[in-house]
């Protein structure tokens, strides 16, 4: 007997087609030691799968199974190209095996756009028009994989038409598939959208179920145009949770959770700001939250979703505390995926009612503090979500730590641009900012945007604002010894280091605290110990400039230490232009009298306006020289012919293309000869031109090229042609130099707004100080978490008093703290976002103080009748126990007869039984596959509100109703 | 939307992967490599979800569960709810073991076609379809019933013979 049934699972094996071959490719791949020896064995069966496929005469049954040996060494990551053709060929096959593997096949190789699919549409309508409904559903399989939009009115009318099936599966797939077609092109189907609201009433609630799939992208699509549906829905939810669904249909005795979870979403969508619509869901919702079982995994997750309902829709107190009671369940829960549901529940619930909050700390802190990765990034996200400025130090420390310890970059970058936005939003101080930036900086610089960056230099650069000085320089001393220390440290990121060169060339002597020669020595060691980034070597020279210049213009002796002097004559010799630019100018400004450097590059100079002279005025001289030499006289841009958009090479190389290839007017003569060379040398060194507001900009040297390829530009006539040819190697010319020049500057040129800075600045100030000392009185706590506690929550764990102040006072200080940065930490374009970001708190926070009494206690009648599921739920138990054990029974023989079978088992430790692993979970009740067959339809009246009717009447004449009543859902739309 | 689903044993070698949106052969291997390295250091006891974008994509999330040898994993996306991927996972592996009685990993590596044609009746381009394993498992029989009568000159020598050699 044992060995019969070993025997019939061999056979079961073999007859699906599988040969000793494919067994002993499994088993030697199981086999394999190094991913070489296994890439070798599956080189060798493509060989072989190659040569037996191209074969004429390979029989079709061995093709079947040479198809799906393809399929496996595709999975195992190899190309399986070669058989493409003979899959497409399978597919016109017409014994049904054959068909659907072929189908398979294709599913699993192809791409909707791949060159083979035109074979098979013509296969695929005719398969749809099949009468063996299994051809028509293995069509339909393919047709949602395969068709793209191109390919979508070949089969559209075949699919409408199985719309309406008599078969309900065929039905259900043609749905989906047609919800496919909306994915992939929605403009092909838009003329068929009614018949998703048309299935909705479908006899068989399986169908119904499925047009739930596409009626929710729709939803999401366009709400307003299913508002109608509104009541529909909540009917057909509330028939469905009160069992009115045949029992097939129960999940774990919960009646259709699936279909269940789709409406509460399509629900929550509709309701979103809908106070109307909104209120006919209130009932049905508490119903389900009362009901649902929350001793099982699906009972939860309809539980999960009816919260995320009740905090999409129009708010209602009732409902917004039963919420807040699952949410604590949750919680309190042992199990970690409650836990996580928990967390982004509460982090839904949270912009609603921020008390709920308060009721948790500790199971929030518990979360942050979890082994588990998942939980720990969901509880960020929701602390990222509670943040104010009362507890943003604690959240971003937090944050920040965690970022130090994970090393997967993609979520690094998240949550350091997490820490930024917050820091920038929510900052106390100035200093503190600085502080925080520096250890993002320090442990995801080159993960950061380099717009932070800026936005930090420009801090440092503007501080407080302009009254209050003293707190400026303070503020850039504490800059400057935090970067002092911190570039000891190896290998820093590159954004960080130009931005230590930066600070450290504008403000490192500012104070008179170090001496230029320390400042350049640091300097030059960062430039020699990441000799290979140019971007900070560059940074670095002109730190070292800036350096040079204050202490000239301070009538002080420069002496450059010898390791400076090293480096900058590597760097004049360096194959890089722009260092060498550098370097020449630093030794150019050294020459330099103190006047002139001072005027050149004047102390804390960054914040202000470089006034930049559009028009060139200071070259009109020039030009009017060179025009009486006989010079062309400038022709603007738009005026020109045969000259594209100077501004974009490529494009105008296009246009050229474009417009004409060809030239064919002669070149003109030259009108007068000149001397090609003098002009444009008088213009290459910048102390000849002395216009003030340009030469502040010399400490960059973008201007000076730009206006000698100017100079250059006008004098040009001679030579060549320059108009397009130029481009390669110089800056734009013509109309672009004023702006590329000021472009550069645009870091610093923002002209400084003094009201608004005034007002930031003091409610920063002001805002610190309170929050500072409203935590004060609450740190006296001595266990580390309840401290953590009360800094993340502003309250002790007595939530009740605090609860109303802490409404209070992040209201306020959430504007402050907007206001403040707004003003002093980030480019104004920026705070105004985030000051959008950030709505001020709904007014429907009347419910605080009632929230804090927990749930009624009152006499459910739901939870009595729960007492009557648990006798099942124990029955079922015990099957299943019954059915480990005898599992494991045949296992034990399995493994005997392997033992002594012909061939071994590759895959290790594959006998344990997978069933056991269930049996935690409730197997679903066995009673229920009684009666699986729906009903035939009819008998009920003409619409849902005669057959609830109806149904009430079956129920008080003491009738137990039937549980089938499919036609519940049809006319419900008319 | 559901994007994948996978199955891999503890080693990581796959044993079934199916996308709901093509991806060339090597996107699929590296998701493969890299959802089996975030699962293989998992500790036990945690959360079943994971957070998938960093390889999926924006709004991608992952729910596995570890049954004996093997993960079970559901790719998808924020229309559908983590706890009832977690179910529809169960719905899938008890499928699985009613088709396969006491289902191990060698049924799912002989039965390539087989556990696709499962996973195709409970999922449908990315969709939710059938949720309950009793109709799913006689959607197979009727499908198995029709392969067996359209294959029936083939299969009966082959059984008898593999009859006899016993």
């Amino acid at each position: 007997m044992e060995q019969l049934k070993t025997l019939g699972r061999e056979l079961a094996m073999g007859s699906h087609g599988q040969s000793k071959e494919f067994l002993d490719l499994i088993k030697s791949i199981g086999e394999a030691r190094s991913k070489a020896e296994e890439d070798r064995i599956v080189l060798r069966e493509i060989e072989t799968l190659k040569r037996r496929i191209n074969d004429a005469d390979t029989p079709k049954r061995k093709m079947k199974e040479y198809i799906i040996r393809l399929l496996y060494v595709e999975m195992l990551g190899h190309d399986a190209s070669f058989g493409y053709i003979h899959a497409v060929k399978m597919t016109h096959d017409d014994a049904l095996l054959l068909k659907r593997t072929g189908y398979l096949a294709v599913t699993l190789f192809l791409s909707d756009d791949h060159d083979l699919i035109i074979l098979i549409v013509n296969t695929i309508q005719k398969d749809l028009a099949s009468d063996n409904y299994l051809v028509v559903c293995a069509a339909l399989n393919a047709v949602c994989r395969l068709i793209n939009e191109e390919t979508i009115p070949a089969v559209l009318p075949r699919v409408v038409d199985l719309l309406n099936h008599s078969k309900d599966a065929v039905r259900k797939k043609a749905v989906m598939a047609l919800h496919r077609f909306y994915q992939k092109s929605p403009s092909s189907v838009s003329h068929l959208l009614s018949n998703f609201r048309k299935r909705l009433c479908d006899n068989d609630p399986g169908v119904m179920g499925a047009s739930l799939c596409p009626l929710f992208n729709l939803v999401s699509d366009d709400a307003n145009s299913y508002k109608d549906l509104v009541v529909s829905f909540v009917n057909i939810l509330k028939q469905v949770a009160e069992h009115r669904l045949p029992k097939t249909y129960d999940y774990h005795q919960m009646p259709a959770p699936f279909i269940q979870i789709k409406m509460l979403k399509i629900l929550a969508l509709l309701g979103s700001g809908d106070k109307q619509a909104s209120g006919h869901m209130y009932t049905v919702l508490g119903d389900i939250i009362r009901k649902s079982d929350s001793m099982t995994n699906i009972g939860n997750a309809v539980l999960y979703e009816c919260i995320c309902c009740v905090a999409s829709i129009y708010p209602n107190s009732k409902l917004l505390e039963a919420a807040a009671d699952v949410i604590a369940k949750f919680l309190k829960s042992d199990s970690h995926n409650l836990k996580y549901m928990g967390i982004d529940a509460l982090g839904r619930l949270i912009k609603l009612s921020p008390h709920i909050a308060e009721q948790h700390q500790l199971a929030v802190i518990d979360c942050l503090e979890d082994p588990d990765d998942s939980l720990k990034r969901k509880t960020f996200e929701l602390l990222y979500k509670m943040t104010k400025s009362s507890n943003v130090e604690v959240i971003v420390d937090r944050m920040i730590d965690y970022m130090i310890s994970i090393s997967d970059d993609h979520y690094k970058t998240y949550i350091a641009s997490r820490c930024v936005e917050l820091a920038e939003q929510f900052a106390p101080s100035n200093h503190w900012f600085i502080q925080t930036m520096n250890k993002v900086f320090e442990h995801a610089g080159d993960l950061v945007n380099i717009k932070v960056a800026d936005n930090l230099m420009r801090l440092i650069a503007e501080g407080f604002g302009e009254d209050d000085d003293a707190a400026d320089s303070q503020l850039r001393s504490s800059a400057v010894e935090s970067y002092l220390r911190i570039i000891g440290e190896p290998k820093l990121p590159s954004v960080f280091l130009q931005l230590i060169c930066w600070v450290l060339g504008e403000y490192g002597t500012a104070d008179g605290k170090y001496s230029a020669s320390y400042i350049s020595g640091k300097l030059c060691d960062i430039a020699e110990a990441y000799s290979n980034d140019e971007n900070v070597k560059a940074y670095a020279i002109s730190a070292l400039m800036k350096i040079y210049a204050f202490e000239v213009a301070a009538r002080r002796k420069v002496d450059i230490l010898p390791e400076c002097q090293s480096l900058i004559e590597d760097l004049l010799a360096s194959n890089s232009t722009d260092l060498q630019q550098r370097a020449y100018e630093l030794q150019a400004l050294i020459g330099l009298g103190a006047e002139a450097v001072e005027t050149i590059m004047p102390r804390d100079a960054s914040c202000e306006d470089i006034e930049v002279d559009k028009n060139l005025s200071f070259l009109n001289e020039y030009v009017q020289q060179s025009l009486e030499r006989g010079a062309r006289s400038y022709i603007p841009e738009d005026e020109r012919t045969g000259m594209g958009n100077m501004n974009n090479f490529r494009s105008q190389d296009h246009n050229e293309s474009l417009q004409h290839g060809l030239r064919f007017e002669a070149y003109e003569v030259p009108k007068a000869p000149m001397q090609p060379k003098a002009a444009p040398v008088s213009f290459a060194s910048s102390s000849d031109i002395v216009p003030v507001p340009e030469a502040l900009s010399s400490r960059e040297t973008h201007h000076i090229s730009s206006v000698g390829s100017i100079s250059e530009a006008g004098s040009s006539e001679l030579k060549l042609r320059l108009d397009g040819v130029q481009k390669k190697w110089g800056r734009p010319t013509y109309s672009s130099s004023a702006s590329s020049a000021s472009d550069s500057y645009s870091t610093s040129q923002k002209p400084t707004n003094g009201a608004t800075q005034v007002d930031g600045a003091t409610a920063v100030n002001s805002k610190v100080r309170d929050s500072y000392d409203s935590r004060k009185t609450q740190v006296d706590i001595t266990p580390e978490k309840q401290k953590l506690a009360a800094s993340l929550f502003g309250g002790s764990t007595k939530p009740e008093k605090r609860s109303s102040t802490s409404h209070k006072v992040p209201k306020s200080n959430a504007a402050d703290g907007a206001q403040g940065s707004k003003a002093a930490v980030v480019p104004n374009e920026v705070a105004v976002e985030k000051t959008i970001h950030q709505p001020p708190p709904p007014d429907l926070l009347d419910l605080g103080e009632s929230a804090v009494t927990t749930a009624p206690s009152s006499v459910d009648p739901f939870q009595q009748l729960e007492g009557l599921y648990d006798p099942s739920i124990s029955s079922g138990i015990a099957d299943n126990v019954g059915a480990t054990t005898n599992a494991t029974d045949i296992m034990g023989l399995y493994s005997e007869s392997t033992g002594s079978g012909s061939y071994s088992i590759p895959v290790s430790g594959n006998n344990a039984n997978l069933l056991s692993e269930l049996s935690n979970a409730p197997v679903k009740a066995t009673s229920g596959e009684t009666i699986t067959t729906p009903l035939p339809q009819s008998i009920k009246g003409p619409n849902a509100k005669d057959s609830l009717d109806k149904d009430a009447l079956v129920r008080q004449m003491g009738v137990n109703p039937s549980s089938q009543n499919p036609n519940l859902f049809s006319d419900l739309l008319g | 939307m559901i994007k994948a689903v996978l199955v891999m044993n503890t080693q990581g070698k796959p044993r079934l992967a199916k996308f709901y949106e093509f991806q060339p052969v090597e996107q699929q291997q590296e998701a493969i490599r890299n959802v089996f390295s975030v699962l293989c250091t998992r500790p036990e006891h945690v959360s079943n979800f994971v957070d998938a974008e960093s390889f999926f994509g924006p709004d991608s999330r992952l729910v596995y569960k570890h049954f004996a040898t093997l993960y079970f994993v559901f790719i998808f996306d924020s229309s559908e709810n983590e706890l009832a991927m977690l179910d529809l996972i169960q719905v899938f592996v008890e499928t699985l073991d009613k088709c396969f009685r006491n289902v191990c990993e060698l049924d799912i590596v002989f039965n390539y076609s087989k556990m696709h044609t499962i996973l195709d009746e409970i999922i449908l381009g990315g969709q939710v379809l059938e949720t309950s394993s009793t109709e799913v498992m006689r959607a197979i029989e009727e499908i198995a019933r029709l392969d067996a009568a359209s294959n029936a000159i083939n299969l009966v020598p082959k059984s008898v013979s593999g009859w006899r050699s016993r």
